[in-house]
């Protein structure tokens, strides 16, 4: 039981994941201000922001709307983004904790954070925040049925086996997934869906700052912003690490190895950050039919190629 | 300086209200956010909406029309809350001080903590304005 608390709160769940995650998000500030030329912020200003955000700000709530719906959202969000925190790092960090989570319960706990944004949006009553919800929906609906053709790529190449300890096991035992031709188009389309899911650039829509003001978070401010940036942050670290288990093998943490994970964290998130900074924002619809149709169209001949055995 | 007062200087996010301007001031505002200049240095950023803001940037004269809307904003803003008047129009009035239809500098309306005069003011005079700033409390 204890044990199971350390895991959650501690160890690798909730403050482990925050407090690397944060120090991603201020890596990728940093990054993007390098790219641009800038000096950027410093590494820790996510921290700074956020501590800002919870102790010093006031928390401001809609006058019309619901405002218990419209603060649980958060405190949901964050719920979602460290139980599947906890889930994708046991088996990445190779800790056998009693219960063996799955491919399918990681998948469904990811999508808590996103919901959680488009319920506290609505629950705002503010029309921006509408808009951002909606495109925030339309945005989720075309990209999780590529996400989940990408796990059903995943899992017949892990001898169909949806456990995340099978699906590293296969790859260490064997050969790394993303060094074959289907694995490569899995990888590419996952980087993607990982992209729309952390609403980054050229996802973005549901948040455009400079066209609806911050969208689906225009109402949220102090200590509830707070907890939609820690989700933020948190999940800045457990999709990449998420990339990792699915196509790089996971992590051993053991002398020389260390550094090759820390390499191979390093590169998801570059790679991340670049695309965010070389691309404009998409319109929904070219979101939507990039994923509906083109994505979903690579994934599937990923599938009959993994299936022939490339 | 407690643990709250680090944070908050260290993250001062920037919300834009610009009044009757002549779009110059808007336009070195911008200037601070580019790559020469960079106030993300500072953890400073613009953000849209009111509801984030730590820091109220006003410039241009605030007529008749502007002055309900200004309140608005203010009183929309997550407390609490700097407000910086940027330009002579901002300061004073600047040359539309004697128009009719001028309803008064930025300070009659709400209260200001940073005036940063000139017409329009340099981006480096707007970083020591914002040094000044940081350096107040
Ligand atoms: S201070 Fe000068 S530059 Fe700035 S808005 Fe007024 S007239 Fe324009």
């Amino acid at each position: 039981m204890v044990a199971d608390l350390f895991y959650y709160f501690i160890y690798p769940g909730f403050l482990f994941t925050a407090v690397v995650g944060g120090l991603i998000a201020g890596v990728d500030r940093k990054i993007t201000a390098r790219v641009q030329f800038r000096k950027g912020p410093p590494v820790l200003q996510p921290f700074y922001d956020f501590f800002k955000l919870l102790l010093v700000k006031e928390t401001i709530l809609p006058a019309k709307g619901s405002k218990i719906t419209f603060l649980l959202a958060p405190v949901f969000a964050v719920f979602g983004a460290s139980a599947s925190a906890v889930l994708i790092m046991l088996p990445l960090l190779g800790i056998d904790a009693g219960f063996r989570g799955d491919v399918i319960v990681v998948f469904y706990l990811l999508t808590i954070p996103s919901l959680s944004y488009i319920i506290g949006a609505l629950a705002s009553g503010n029309p921006l925040a509408a808009i951002g919800g909606s495109r925030e929906m339309k945005l989720i609906v075309s990209y999780e049925f590529t996400f989940i053709l990408i796990i059903a790529g995943i899992i017949l190449k892990a001898e169909s086996s949806t456990s995340l300890y099978r699906i590293i096991e296969v790859q260490q035992t064997g050969n790394a997934f993303i060094g074959t031709a289907s694995g490569v188009l899995l990888f590419i389309a996952a980087m993607f869906c990982i992209q729309a899911k952390l609403g980054l650039v050229p996802f973005d829509m549901g948040e455009a700052e400079t066209e609806i003001g911050g969208g689906a978070f225009i109402e949220y401010s102090g200590s509830a912003y707070a907890l939609i940036k820690l989700t933020k942050y948190m999940l800045f670290f457990t999709l990449p690490a998420l990339i990792i288990l699915f196509f790089m093998g996971g992590v051993q943490l053991t002398g020389i190895h260390i550094l090759w994970s820390a390499l191979k964290l390093i590169a998801v998130i570059l790679l991340i950050t670049l695309i965010r900074n070389t691309n404009p924002r998409l319109k929904t619809g070219q979101a939507m039919r990039f994923f509906l149709i083109w994505m979903n169209l690579f994934v599937i001949v990923a599938i009959v190629l993994s299936y022939l055995g490339y | 300086m407690g643990f709250k007062d680090f944070c908050f200087k260290k993250s001062l996010w920037l919300f834009h209200f610009g009044g009757a301007s002549c779009n110059n001031c808007d336009i070195e505002i911008l200037d601070c956010l580019t790559s020469r200049y960079d106030v993300e240095r500072f953890g400073m950023k613009l953000v849209g909406s009111p509801r984030h803001a730590d820091v109220l940037l006003v410039n241009g004269s605030i007529n008749k029309r502007d002055k309900k809307r200004l309140l608005e904003v203010y009183n929309q803003l997550a407390k609490p809350v700097l407000v910086v008047a940027i330009g002579a129009c901002g300061c004073t009035g600047g040359i539309f001080a004697e128009g009719i239809t001028f309803a008064g500098p930025v300070d009659k309306i709400i209260p200001v903590d940073v005036y940063i005069p000139g017409c329009p003011p340099k981006p480096e005079a707007i970083l020591a304005g914002i040094v000044k700033l940081l350096n107040k409390k």
